[in-house]
């Protein structure tokens, strides 16, 4: 186990060399300079002298390259234009919303996926089975923010009945510990706080988690209907196993493979569907910075934010790998 | 060969599947199919309109796609919705341009931005997954590893990235799309490459003497790209959606009022209780746009799978 985890970091190495090459020629691409970009195009060439030896924009390609790396190793991803706070910082004030965000999404769609595309396969070409099919592709093929208008018009705005926008209500005056804002409210006892939070939501849960629901309904129809037809299935039927028996221990815990995997891909999904989801609802996390900072030409936090994503992506795919062995013996022997 | 096929006008349901090996290709046999089933149908049938409305955009729509017929009709606080004013059947935006104009000039550019975009993905994919694919060994390592990295950036945010390069604009919109293409037709065409080196007819051009290029280009690679074209399919749908996403946040560049999907959403946004139909509308077409190419794609999908061919 522990071989297979030292592994897999080490292929990582390579990957993440290569990223931060192709950030750092990025960044001394983006249009006018690094120097113009810091500034803006209206800089006097003064100023932008200024910034190119502060910044060591005039030294040697690989010295510069060396010292962005030592900086990027040490955790500095440099200071945020727009704010003027280290990138760092502004990430994990920021962070905290986006992860409730996607948890939220993430349990909407596991929660309703995975029971929907069992009972569409066991109940094959029956009612359940068409409809999961067309949700499966309406989920597909509605963008995730045109989604985020129709609730918002209709649940918000039409029948009032989900506050339309923000993270919790402003009226409220809620501590904050942790900034995961349900989670304070339980922890500090301000029930009402958790409860404003937990509203607000739902309509961006929802809304950003139909593309993950709509591929996990999916991929879980298509393994159980390869599974259930399987000769141990058979088996396990004329020994005369109980249903739930053969269901939970055969069918599930087989179909499930495809379906973690499917689960861990759906990160970059998430995350792509947070930025926008969270334009619509001016929900403020990272997606809504994001944004900004894409406008801005925040190249710092654009820049921070991509390697953030592809650490974060590969542990991740480390964490579905070793999940494997948890779920199908046949990898732990390996 | 062709006798055996039924006739254009009339696929009678009642011809007996061929059965393998009777010399049918195996894009004909995948055509037959397609016209048999309704899924398809249904997708051809919605793309072939949309692309109907695209070409023909300058004879359809009443007014220009930038233009501002109705600017003296809309005041802050009022904008005409449909069936208010005569000439324009959908009403007008906050700008004063005609709703409708803007739906059928919006299909040319969304169009236009998403089969671009694809058709540039599938090329860099393509020639990134053959060298890949055919040479194997070093070449091979290093195209992949190149293709890893692309791969940990999440599509949008890679996109987001390049056109911040390109600054903002239609093309930067269309190459950051096809670029963040790029390594999944590089991947499946090289998957696809890789799972026919070991097969008979491989085997018997090499006895024959063919040059390894040669077997590459043509023998291996167009036995390899059936995958590569329904992803292609598939991802039409996903380029509009993208190309709308990335106007939507602001990346397309040009005057607010563009006729633009994506850019007609962020406007409507400050309207959405007063005229939702400025939102509804574009985004139904994206919508709609894309539920049509994922059909397509889907049942191309399955008419050129070999476990649902004999059905």
């Amino acid at each position: 186990m522990l071989r297979v985890i030292g592994k897999r970091l080490a292929l990582l190495v390579p990957t993440l060399f290569g990223l931060s090459i192709l950030l750092f020629i990025w960044v001394r691409n983006l249009p006018g300079g690094p120097a113009t970009a810091l500034l803006g195009e209206r800089a006097t060439p003064e100023a932008v002298e200024r910034v190119n030896e502060l910044y060591g924009f005039n030294e040697p390609i690989v010295v510069q390259y060396f010292t962005y790396m030592g900086k990027l190793l040490q955790g500095d991803f440099g200071v945020s234009i727009n704010t003027g706070r280290p990138v760092l910082e502004e990430f994990a004030t920021r962070f905290p919303a986006t992860l409730e965000l996607t948890t939220v999404a993430l349990i909407f769609a596991i929660g309703i996926g995975i029971p929907l595309g069992y009972v569409a396969a066991r109940r094959y070409g029956s009612f359940v089975d068409h409809g999961s099919v067309v949700l499966s592709l309406l989920g597909i093929t509605v963008p995730v923010f045109f989604l985020a208008f129709i609730f918002k018009y209709f649940f918000a705005i039409q029948w009032p009945i989900l506050p339309p926008d923000g993270r919790q209500d402003p009226r409220i005056n809620a501590t904050h510990v942790t900034d995961f804002y349900v989670l304070d409210g339980i922890l500090t006892g301000e029930y009402d706080a958790a409860w404003d939070a937990f509203l607000h939501l739902i309509l961006p849960g929802i809304a950003l988690g139909t593309i993950p629901l709509a591929i996990i309904v999916r991929i879980t129809r298509a393994s159980v209907l390869e599974v259930q037809n399987a000769d141990y299935v058979r088996t396990a039927r004329s020994k005369g196993l109980l249903e739930k028996t053969i269901r939970n221990r055969f069918i599930l815990r087989n179909a499930m493979l495809p379906v973690v995997t499917t689960i861990g891909l759906q990160l970059g999904l998430l995350i792509s569907g947070a930025i926008l989801t969270e334009t619509v609802f001016a929900f403020n996390g990272i997606g809504r910075f994001l944004r900004d900072a894409i406008f801005g030409l925040d190249y710092p936090v654009l820049q921070g934010f991509i390697i953030f994503i592809a650490v974060l992506y590969a542990f991740i795919n480390l964490i579905v790998d070793l999940s494997y062995s948890i779920i199908d013996p046949r990898v732990r022997v390996q | 060969m062709s006798t055996t096929l039924p006739p254009a006008e009339n696929p009678s349901p009642a011809e007996p599947a061929l059965a393998e090996g009777t010399g049918t290709g195996l894009w004909k046999d995948a055509f037959r199919r397609l016209r048999r089933n309704p899924q398809a149908i249904a997708g051809a049938v919605i793309v072939g309109l949309f692309l109907l409305v695209a070409i023909l955009a300058p004879l359809l729509a009443p007014y220009g796609g930038n233009d501002l017929p109705g600017r003296t009709e809309v005041t802050p606080t009022n904008i005409p919705g449909p069936g208010e004013i005569d000439e324009f059947p959908l009403g007008l935006d906050r700008f004063g341009g005609d709703l409708l104009s803007k739906l059928i000039w919006g299909a040319q550019a969304s169009l236009m931005i998403g089969v671009i975009s694809t058709a540039m993905g599938l090329a860099g994919g393509m020639l990134l997954g053959l060298l890949a694919g055919g040479f194997g060994g070093w070449v091979d390592s290093v195209i992949m590893r190149f293709v890893d990295i692309l791969l940990s950036v999440p599509n949008l945010l890679l996109a987001v990235s390049i056109a911040a390069i390109l600054g903002q604009g239609p093309y930067a919109v269309m190459i950051a799309i096809g670029v963040a293409q790029v390594p999944i037709f590089a991947r499946l065409l090289r998957a696809s490459m890789l799972s026919q080196r070991g097969s008979d007819y491989v085997l018997a051009a090499q006895t024959l003497g063919l040059s390894r290029s040669a077997i590459t280009v043509s023998h291996v690679l167009p036995n390899s790209v059936g995958p590569v074209i329904v992803q292609a399919t598939l991802t039409l749908a996903t380029a509009v959606i993208d190309a709308a996403a990335l106007s939507f946040l602001g990346l397309g560049g040009g005057l607010p009022q563009t006729a633009e999907w994506g850019r007609m959403l962020t406007y409507a946004q400050a309207e959405l209780s007063g005229s939702p139909q400025l939102a509804f509308l574009p985004g139904a077409c994206i919508a709609i746009t894309a539920l049509g190419f994922t059909l397509l794609g889907e049942s191309l999908r399955e008419s050129l799978d070999p476990k649902t061919r004999q059905k």
